[in-house]
């Protein structure tokens, strides 16, 4: 019954006669999509997105088309990881965990169908994912750990998914520069994922941002390529570690510099970082 | 005539400021604001870059990249006097616990470093400073309660929220990918805190991503145009600034 509704979901069918205030939301997105897909759907990608199960998702082009692309991978990944881990029963429930994960993924589902609207023909298909890593993990608790260690595993995953969703989005910011309406839509979702990676932080114990490329207490090693980077404190030439408010106000720690800034994710970055749960 | 949004600081009462507070994501407040001529003209596009600076004896925040600069320059320099304001208060310690104490001291940090970034890149890009930066603008807080931890988290959450909403409308009007990225860098810091302080507001809830601020049906965050940022966020700026020549 679940599988149905879940894939159901995702037909162009049911979003094409889906009713209300979301249609009229998608409305000229999707026509939008539409126009650019039949401009600049490439050719090495018309045959990925045909493909049933892509195992090793390639970069997508730097196009506007191919950075809705890889945005529509990463968000059936998020939208895919919070549905199995609310019907897996680690979450615990009745409190503050519940209600942030269900609001979660709330956005996730919507993100992937306003995408696929978005896209139109040119939308690539749902990959299959493997979120023990090949057994690494176990957020589920499939294994039976219990559903403490499960759902501790399950708040590392959800952080590396939403602070690498939103690098990823932040990176392909510039392929959606020569189309406003889709670079509009794409920074409003990059600021939910922002929402989501704080408050995820949060309920770890952790600061809503990141500082220097420290991945934070209890995630593993295997999530460093998430925070690699973030370490940057030079804008456009300016140092952000260095500044000071003079007498105005108290001093400024030095690592408040790199907090202030999240830095992008190229494509291939992103792209390999999805690839670690794609089987 | 193109789009001439002007934002004047009227005699108003405190009643119309504290209307900002109880702004949601899509509604605009009414504030001590004239907004004037706003017209919807498609082809605003097509004009050139008008450079920041003083016109008709008012500073003009100017169009092209430089002039969204200039707009996001002033937007982080009201964020970071507040947040000075706020850790600088004598019963900081008192008002909030050790969590809120650490989230105010961050977002002071990140707004000041964002304020200064953008003074120094804009010194750098503009043609003349001297006369086309912006100057530090003055502020009137005097609706926030600064005694009060309700009423200074309620003021963070607004403007925080505005900031979110500012830079998510102000990437289209970006031409420098440059430029677009260094937006990019911020807004989703300033989504962090507002996350943050929703969390801090109302902890057992969904609203550090609440429906009052992300569409329940698409899922999408806020943006606004800056005539739709300015009069709200003006409710708190005292010195007079135009925006003629953004939409």
């Amino acid at each position: 019954m679940n599988l149905f509704k879940f894939i159901e979901s995702f037909t162009d069918d049911n979003l094409m006669n889906s009713t209300g205030s979301r249609r009229d939301s998608f409305g000229q997105f999707g026509q939008l999509g539409k126009n650019l897909a039949l401009a600049s759907i490439p050719l090495g990608l018309a045959a990925f997105t045909n493909k049933a199960f892509a195992s090793d998702i390639g970069p997508t082009p730097s196009t506007p088309i191919g950075a809705l692309q890889l945005a529509l991978t990463l968000e059936y990944l998020e939208d895919e990881f919070y549905r199995l881990g609310l019907e897996s029963g680690v979450i615990p429930t009745g409190g503050r965990d519940e209600k942030v994960f269900m609001q979660i993924a709330k956005h996730e589902a919507s993100h992937v169908e306003f995408l696929i609207a978005g896209l139109g023909a040119s939308a690539v298909t749902k990959p299959t994912f493997d979120f023990t890593v090949g057994g690494a993990f176990d957020p589920f608790n499939a294994t039976g750990i219990g559903t403490t260690a499960a759902y501790q595993q399950f708040l590392v995953l959800a952080q590396a998914f939403e602070d690498t969703g939103v690098r990823a989005y932040k990176g392909q910011a510039g392929n959606l520069i020569s189309t406003p309406d889709l670079l509009t839509a794409a920074l409003q979702i990059h600021s939910v994922e922002a929402r989501h990676a704080s408050e995820v932080r949060r309920l770890r114990g952790l600061k809503g941002w990141i500082t220097g490329n420290d991945r934070g207490l209890g995630m593993p090693s295997a999530t460093q390529a998430v925070y690699d980077g973030e370490e940057n404190v030079t804008q456009a030439g300016f140092n952000t570690s260095t500044v000071n408010n003079g007498s105005l106000g108290p001093a400024i720690p030095g690592a408040a510099g790199s907090e202030s800034y999240d830095e992008p994710l190229t494509t291939q970055q992103s792209v390999t970082i999805a690839n670690l749960f794609i089987v | 005539m193109k789009n001439a949004v002007t934002v004047k600081e009227q005699l108003t009462s405190g009643t119309n400021r504290r209307s900002f507070l109880k702004i949601s994501g899509l509604t605009m407040a009414a504030t001590g604001l004239l907004l004037t001529g706003c017209n919807n003209d498609d082809d605003s596009s097509n004009n050139g870059p008008y450079a920041p600076g003083v016109r008709n004896g008012k500073f003009d925040l100017g169009s092209g990249d430089l002039g969204v600069l200039t707009y996001a320059y002033a937007l982080e320099q009201l964020e970071a006097d507040f947040y000075t304001r706020v850790v600088n208060l004598n019963n900081f310690g008192a008002l909030f616990n050790s969590e809120e104490q650490q989230v105010l001291s961050d977002l002071y940090a990140h707004e000041v470093i964002h304020r200064e970034f953008f003074k120094v890149a804009l010194t750098g890009a503009l043609s003349n400073p001297s006369t086309q930066l912006l100057p530090a603008l003055e502020f009137d807080f005097t609706t926030v309660n600064f005694s009060s931890r309700s009423s200074i988290l309620g003021t963070a959450k607004a403007l925080e929220d505005t900031g979110v909403a500012a830079y998510n409308g102000a990437g289209k009007l970006i031409t420098s990918t440059e430029y677009l990225l260094l937006a990019g860098k911020i807004v989703s810091v300033e989504a962090r805190h507002a996350s943050a302080i929703r969390s801090l507001i109302n902890p057992n809830s969904n609203d550090f991503a609440g429906d009052d601020v992300v569409s329940a049906s698409s899922g999408l965050d806020v943006a606004k145009n800056p005539s739709q940022i300015l009069p709200v966020a003006g409710g708190f700026i005292t010195t007079e600034f135009t925006a003629t020549y953004l939409p």
